[in-house]
């Protein structure tokens, strides 16, 4: 499947020859499972795995807790407790699936940064890219409509607000809210769709997740020097890679293992953590929640949402030039949209011909001040839009637009990128000999 | 990167979580209750306590729709005979659509549901409710505290100054762990309100957390199956990962040897 060369399957048996000429599924198989992989991939490379395991986990608890889940605005809150209380290991099945949607996240987000870090999004890799902010997309659509389905306080109101920002849209707004609600409010038709979508959105997701494994298996991994394997011969590609299995499988899986028992230990012992006690309040639109917060993995761009009021200057700006057709509200979400689409178009908007952020010694910086810029949103996304809890979502909404708009570009320009190695192979050998040696300090094992 | 990145997602989950608790809520003071933590468990004998202060007193307005009598006979749970569930649930009326009338409840039954429109359903309330935010709405404290919803419950049941006011024509009571001060529950205990058959201490602090517990179990019925299945969870998962840390080393042991210096 991939550029670089390595043996392919070959059928040998009669059978395995008569398959290949009807069915060639053997050797699709074993090409995807033994694809070359770069020598010196580092602990970031394992998040690919986990996801796919998420992915796997979701679905199949899913699938069994829709046999005991009823969608009705009347009965869903009741069944959701029938599960709790009378399925067998429901409870069980029910915090794997509630907290599965955070270690997933968790996985998503570490996956992304990897991407922004080493520069995987550049070219020839374009396309991978796109197609996981297509998978990061839908993700969050099927978590938010399947946070609404056990039909608690938060499910409704945060059901309310976010529905609401579709109705900021100019002209067309209202209509389209009430077409997406199925009425004038969130209520048994918004349910209904929202269960149905959240059960097919998964099986989507899973078919862009073969696209993405198809996109990065026909151009080649990524790797932490950004330095493209040597594909000259098949002895010059031998000495930068390894196949996947078995050396990146038990890798993967050793990292697998080690993060679902973490996952575990909090699925038993705190399953409630991540989640909002008023959850566990049967959904009333006769009263409304002191603080409407979404998930935690929400709350950057509900920050972003949420910095846009009508006394910046921007949205002033943008309210009087359109002649207000750009109201606040409005200006809010095309922020919150824009914030996602600024990252799905970073492959353009960096100019850097260096990969790996680890030859830019200027980029390093704003990367990591754009990872901490990620945390604070998260955490003034779930404060209350008073205080000074706006000025700091603001400022973390202007850098994050500022990083992708304006200093990526211009890095590209004016930064001296350091020394590259010239083969994977040489990275790798330093790797092992730094290691071997014991040298403390010039030691990274996480680079 | 990784070091760096793994420090950052601990203070996220740590971020995150507290932020989701964010309000102004009243003062609760931590509770050692005996299910704390991973080990921690209920006690079967204070769930027994809590199920007759229920019965006495919170039954009167307040109800558990969501909890089927016969629960009341699991292990990991009051673990009472079945007989005596089976007499427990006849003190109980169900209206029965069937008959289309009233009639004794039978352990299958749930319990009522409240009989004031006011009066919360209290099935829930442990997990509804959470006592600790801080510090700065990190919810750090919830990491070593738990949520704090059994210790609201009890800090809410205790916390009556003995003020009053008029608003509205409805009479609220000052509260201090009450979000907003004030509370349109009378106080329901004062201290020996209940009478235990085994002499258990009595007053407001012990009925509070006593009733506090029984209303955590309701809202976590299968909790002690939970942790149990998360020590043989994470004791497996560890070994597993022993096993493939050793699986790996030795796997690329022979390709990182051609590069080891001599």
């Amino acid at each position: 499947m991939s550029g670089i060369p390595h043996d392919h399957y070959e059928p040998k048996a009669a059978w395995e020859k008569g398959l290949a000429k009807r069915l060639p599924i053997v050797g699709l198989l074993y090409d995807t499972l033994m694809i070359p992989t770069p020598k010196n991939l580092n602990w970031m490379w394992i998040w690919g795995i986990v996801l796919t395991f998420c992915l796997a986990l979701q679905i199949i608890t899913g699938i069994v807790l829709v046999m005991h889940y009823t969608p009705h605005v009347d009965l869903a809150f009741s069944s959701v407790e029938h599960i709790m209380r009378n399925v067998n290991g429901g409870a069980m099945l029910r915090y794997m699936h509630m907290n599965g949607a955070s270690l997933f996240f968790v996985a998503v987000y570490a996956h992304i940064f990897r991407g922004l870090y080493y520069g995987s999004y550049k070219a020839p890799r374009e396309i991978t890219w796109i197609i996981g902010m297509l998978i990061y997309l839908l993700m969050m659509g099927t978590a938010f409509m399947g946070y609404v389905l056990p039909w608690g306080q938060m499910s409704f109101w945060g059901a309310t607000v976010i529905t609401g920002l579709f109705g900021a849209i100019p002209f067309i707004g209202e209509a389209l809210q009430t077409w997406l609600l199925g009425g004038p409010a969130v209520d048994n038709a918004t349910l209904n769709r929202f269960f149905s979508l959240h059960y097919l959105l998964p099986f989507v997701i899973a078919g862009l997740v073969i696209l993405h494994i198809w996109a990065f298996h026909t151009t080649g991994n990524n790797n932490p020097t950004g330095v493209d394997v040597r594909r000259t011969s098949k002895e010059d590609a031998a000495k930068d890679t390894l196949p996947f299995w078995p050396y990146f499988v038990i890798k993967d899986l050793f990292a697998l293992a080690l993060i679902l028992a973490v996952f575990f230990a909090v699925v038993s012992f705190m399953p409630n953590y991540l989640g909002h006690p008023d959850n566990y309040i049967e959904a009333n639109a006769l009263a409304t929640p002191a603080h409407i917060v979404p998930e935690w993995y929400f709350l950057p761009f509900y920050a972003i949402l949420r910095a846009f009021d009508g006394d910046v200057w921007v949205v002033i700006a943008a309210s009087f030039l359109t002649g207000g057709i750009i109201d606040a509200k409005f200006f809010g979400v095309l922020a919150m949209f824009g914030a996602i689409v600024v990252m799905a178009l970073v492959p353009w908007l960096d100019t850097s011909s260096v990969r790996s952020g680890r030859y830019r010694p200027m980029f390093k910086w704003w990367f990591w001040l754009f990872v901490v810029n990620f945390f604070v949103l998260t955490w003034v996304g779930a404060r209350p839009a008073e205080g000074i809890y706006p000025y700091i979502a603001l400022i973390g909404s202007a850098y994050w637009f500022a990083y992708f708009l304006v200093i990526l570009p211009l890095l590209g320009v004016i930064e001296k990128p350091d020394a590259q190695p010239d083969t994977i192979e040489q990275d790798f050998a330093a790797k092992v000999a730094a290691k071997s040696a014991g040298s403390a300090p010039s030691v990274q094992p996480a680079e | 990167m990784l070091k760096k990145l793994a420090a950052t997602m601990v203070a996220t989950f740590a971020l995150s979580t507290g932020a989701f608790a964010a309000g102004e809520g009243g003062y609760v003071k931590n509770v050692d209750f005996s299910f704390d933590g991973p080990f921690g468990s209920y006690d079967q004998n204070q769930l027994q306590r809590g199920l007759q202060i229920y019965t006495e007193i919170c039954s009167a307005c307040h109800g558990l729709k969501f909890v089927p009598i016969r629960t009341l006979s699991d292990e990991g749970g009051p673990h009472l005979p079945k007989d005596q569930v089976r007499a427990y649930a006849e003190y109980y009326e169900v209206f029965d659509p069937e008959l289309d009338d009233f009639r004794a409840a039978t352990p299958n039954d749930h319990f009522p549901e409240s009989s004031l429109e006011n009066a919360p359903d209290l099935s829930l309330m442990a997990k509804g409710r959470a006592g600790f935010h801080g510090p700065y709405g990190l919810g750090i404290n919830q990491l070593m505290k738990g949520i704090g919803g059994p210790e609201y419950i009890a800090a809410l049941l205790s916390g009556y100054t003995g003020n009053e006011k008029e608003e509205a024509g409805t009479v609220l009571y000052e509260n201090t762990a009450y979000p907003g001060g004030y509370i349109s529950m009378a106080p329901p205990l004062y201290g020996e309100d209940v009478e235990f058959a085994d002499g258990h201490a009595n007053d407001l602090h012990h009925l509070a957390e006593d009733v506090a517990a029984f209303l955590m179990w309701t809202a976590e019925p299968k909790m002690m199956a939970r942790k149990q299945a998360g020590f043989v969870g994470v004791l497996f998962l560890t070994f597993l990962s022993v096993l493939l840390y050793l699986t790996n080393k030795r796997l690329w042991a022979p390709i990182k040897a051609r590069y080891k210096q001599k």
